[in-house]
């Protein structure tokens, strides 16, 4: 498979020399890729790229997002999704196409403050996202703990095919609702075990990027082997409320492999 | 009479004992306050720099928002007790100049067009200042630049070079500086090769400066070399499998 020169970069750094594709964080230039931020440099077969470590959240559309409402104008609702823009959700979203500022209160609905799990419409250069609400599970979220994490934690969070974030809701009998963006809220009937999925996501945010760290979570939870194995038979129905999106999944399944480091990367999927 | 100071002595020993080619200690520490989204300190012989990064992030006042790319905001700042006397807070002509100097050297270095509408703002503090502080501010901000998750096509380093007693030396500090007849602070692109800040105070002929610059580039390479075992320390460093550590030194020595 292709040969990676350096696996973890800093931007500037020479990835590997050719024609290939540049995905995400890379430039091509002269025919070299060149890493663009820091970061854990990947090949595929559609090209390189390098996931990063650190950042502010970019927003991606089709992104599930957890926003705090921070204002309203007359015509839609001002989000906080702790990106470097603020997005905004439509009051028409909310109320239908016959929506009127005089005749429906927008503050009766969401009023500043609230917490909703959204999905962003649209983004591009020249606007500030828009969101929506009108779907399955998405909505205003009336309880729970609430969690910043950063944005670039999320995949590794939610481990290959969730099972990372499963093992913790197990261990810790609470639901974790989880944003692209970083925000998390965790809800739950013990405080203790809040508190203890508080501490394992911590652990999750610090620690992303080393291997076995699955099995550090769970000696953090207490976990044994066979309770996890047949609790994950069951709840592999419970994927609605995770992020569903191809590039989550490409970067959970590369960043959730915690056996020995793959430096010429995945399984052979085929040659070359 | 007076004795004059003796910035290079018999032995070849300058002020502080380091000789002609020789770069002051460099110490960088990265992630060190907890609210900047980039964060960076650096010991640079006596300088002592903090700086911190916030961005990509929504401009106010709005008006100043440009549709197709971001904006960078550099503040330098001396705080009044960094030098011997005391330094007025208020931002003097030459930190005026320093920041705009700043701007334009870190400017070529970061993927402005991936963030239309948005700002960077860096904020570059010093804290004890001895002679080469913008330069190491620049390196400094690089670092907390990529600490902060934003698109860079290079890191930027930064080194002063400078001619006393007729010799060009590398790295003068704040003595040199004073006492010494020229100095060149200038910021440098690692691996595209390419300068981003050269400014001259003294006075050069077409030889010493060829020789300044040379000796400054050579000083940057030497302070990339720091700022990228830094970096990968913070986010890789103890993790490294053992063969991966023996390739980066291989690379390092490439």
């Amino acid at each position: 498979m292709l040969e990676i020169k350096k696996r973890y970069v800093i931007p500037g750094d020479m990835i590997i020399e050719g024609n290939y594709r540049p995905l995400m964080n890379v430039i091509k230039k002269d025919n070299v890729i060149i890493a663009t931020r820091i970061g854990i440099a990947e090949s595929s077969k559609d090209g390189i790229k390098v996931i990063p470590l650190s950042g502010v959240y970019i927003p991606r559309i089709n992104d599930i997002v957890i926003g705090k409402i921070i204002d309203n104008s007359s015509l839609s609702w001002e989000v906080d999704i702790n990106a470097c823009f603020s997005a905004h959700l439509p009051a028409q979203d909310v109320f239908g196409r016959d929506f009127s500022p005089a005749k429906d209160d927008m503050k009766k609905r969401l009023a500043p403050g609230d917490l909703v799990t959204a999905r962003i419409i649209t983004f591009d250069r020249t606007r500030d996202p828009m969101l929506t609400i009108q779907e399955k599970d998405l909505g205003k979220i009336s309880n729970g703990e609430f969690l910043k994490i950063s944005s670039t934690r999320v995949p590794r969070l939610i481990g290959k095919r969730g099972s990372m974030i499963q093992t913790i809701e197990q261990a810790t009998q609470t639901r974790i609702l989880i944003g692209q963006n970083g925000i998390l809220v965790v809800t739950g009937k013990h405080d203790e075990g809040i508190a203890l999925a508080f501490k394992a996501i911590k652990l999750v945010e610090e620690e992303a990027h080393t291997s076995n760290l699955t099995q550090k979570v769970k000696d953090l939870l207490n976990v044994s082997e066979e309770v996890t194995q047949t609790e994950t038979n069951n709840s592999s129905v419970n994927n609605e409320h995770y992020v569903n999106n191809s590039n989550t999944d490409n970067n959970s399944s590369d960043m959730g492999n915690d056996h020995s480091s793959n430096i010429t990367t995945e399984s052979p999927r085929g040659s070359t | 009479m007076m004795d004059q100071t003796i910035l290079i002595d018999e032995n070849g020993k300058r002020t502080d004992g380091r000789s002609i080619d020789d770069l002051r200690d460099v110490k960088i520490t990265i992630g060190v306050l907890k609210n900047a989204d980039g964060s960076a300190s650096i010991e640079f012989g006596k300088n002592k720099i903090i700086v911190a990064v916030y961005g990509p992030r929504e401009v106010h006042p709005k008006h100043m928002a440009l549709p197709d790319r971001c904006v960078l905001r550099c503040r330098y700042h001396m705080s009044p007790f960094s030098t011997d006397t005391r330094k007025n807070p208020a931002p003097s002509r030459r930190e005026v100049e320093i920041s705009k100097v700043m701007r334009e050297a870190l400017e070529p270095a970061i993927m402005l067009e991936d963030y239309p509408r948005a700002a960077i703002d860096v904020f570059v503090e010093v804290l004890q200042a001895d002679g080469g502080s913008r330069c190491a501010g620049i390196a400094a901000a690089s670092v907390a630049l990529a600490d902060a998750g934003v698109n860079m096509r290079d890191l930027v380093a930064a080194c002063a070079a400078g001619k006393v007693n007729d010799k060009i030396v590398l790295d003068i500090n704040d003595i040199e500086d004073k006492e010494g007849s020229a100095d060149m602070p200038l910021a440098y692109l690692p691996n595209l090769e390419q300068i981003t800040l050269l400014q001259l105070d003294g006075i050069l002929n077409e030889s010493q400066f060829n020789e300044c610059v040379e000796k400054a580039i050579h000083g940057c390479k030497m302070v990339y070399e720091i700022q990228r075992k830094a970096l990968i320390e913070k986010y890789f460093g103890n993790d490294l499998p053992e063969g991966e550590e023996k390739e980066l030194e291989e690379n390092k020595e490439n």
